[in-house]
């Protein structure tokens, strides 16, 4: 059937793949673009998902409670002094140091980069990642040098009489 | 024609800016989330979606003019 006009221009009758699939040049730039374009509003779909995602995780986290468990006796350590422990599962690894006479703090041991287990140094008063030398303060957990960009988890202690007991943690674990 | 393939690269140009903007706020959010810090959740998610609203009216522009053909 003959046709008339310009022939670059679909017609209403004209079924979709003859369009989609097009010989004319000025049709097929048409069709890469809305093909491009119908990409970049999926990608846009994809992370929206994204922070939904990390929205449901964020408020199951906030309902999440922890346990309290024993981890050491007051004089159990010397100043300098490391111990590790399980805390809040028997899967997180955590490491508890002794800073001065009269404090303790705890820590998560996966390094926030990669999940290596961290070290505390007596000599730089710091807690070391052997991987990739990442470094952290042991006052607070804060990145002091190398690849990690966060604080180690901090687990919260509490002293009841002669006990120390950790009561939750503060960040998220890794893994 | 040659105005509508204008007017789609104008939309392709608005749609590259809003996805960076996109995927700086995605890794924003994801890094506070890791760091302990929940609660950049719900305003990450609601900016992500009016991003993400944005978009789908580009793309129906897009098509609109596809139409019009």
């Amino acid at each position: 059937m003959p046709r008339f006009g310009d022939p670059s221009l679909p017609t209403a009758d004209e079924p979709l793949w003859k369009d989609e699939f097009s010989v004319f040049q000025e049709r097929e730039r048409f069709v890469s673009r809305r093909q491009l374009i119908k990409f970049l509003t999926l990608t846009s779909l994809g992370m929206f998902a994204g922070n939904i995602w990390i929205l449901v995780r964020s408020w199951l986290r906030r309902d999440q409670a922890y346990p309290q468990q024993e981890i050491a006796q007051l004089d159990e350590i010397r100043v300098g002094g490391v111990k590790l422990f399980h805390y809040p599962s028997e899967k997180d690894q955590c490491l508890l140091v002794r800073i001065s006479e009269d404090r303790y703090v705890a820590y998560s041991q996966k390094c926030t980069h990669l999940s290596c287990a961290v070290y505390y140094s007596r000599e730089d008063n710091q807690l070391i990642c052997p991987c990739h030398n990442g470094r952290f303060s042991v006052r607070d957990g804060a990145v002091v040098q190398g690849p990690p960009t966060r604080a180690l988890p901090h687990v919260l202690l509490e002293r009841r009489g002669k006990d120390l007991i950790a009561i939750g943690m503060s960040g998220k674990l890794e893994g | 024609m040659r105005r509508g393939i204008t007017a789609l690269d104008g939309t392709i140009a608005l749609l590259v800016l809003l996805l960076i903007v996109q995927v700086w706020l995605l890794s924003a959010t994801l890094d506070a989330y890791l760091a302990g810090h929940g609660d950049a959740a719900l305003p990450g998610a609601v900016c992500s979606g009016l991003i993400f609203a944005g978009a789908t009216g580009l793309y129906r522009f897009a098509q609109r003019i596809n139409r019009a053909r």
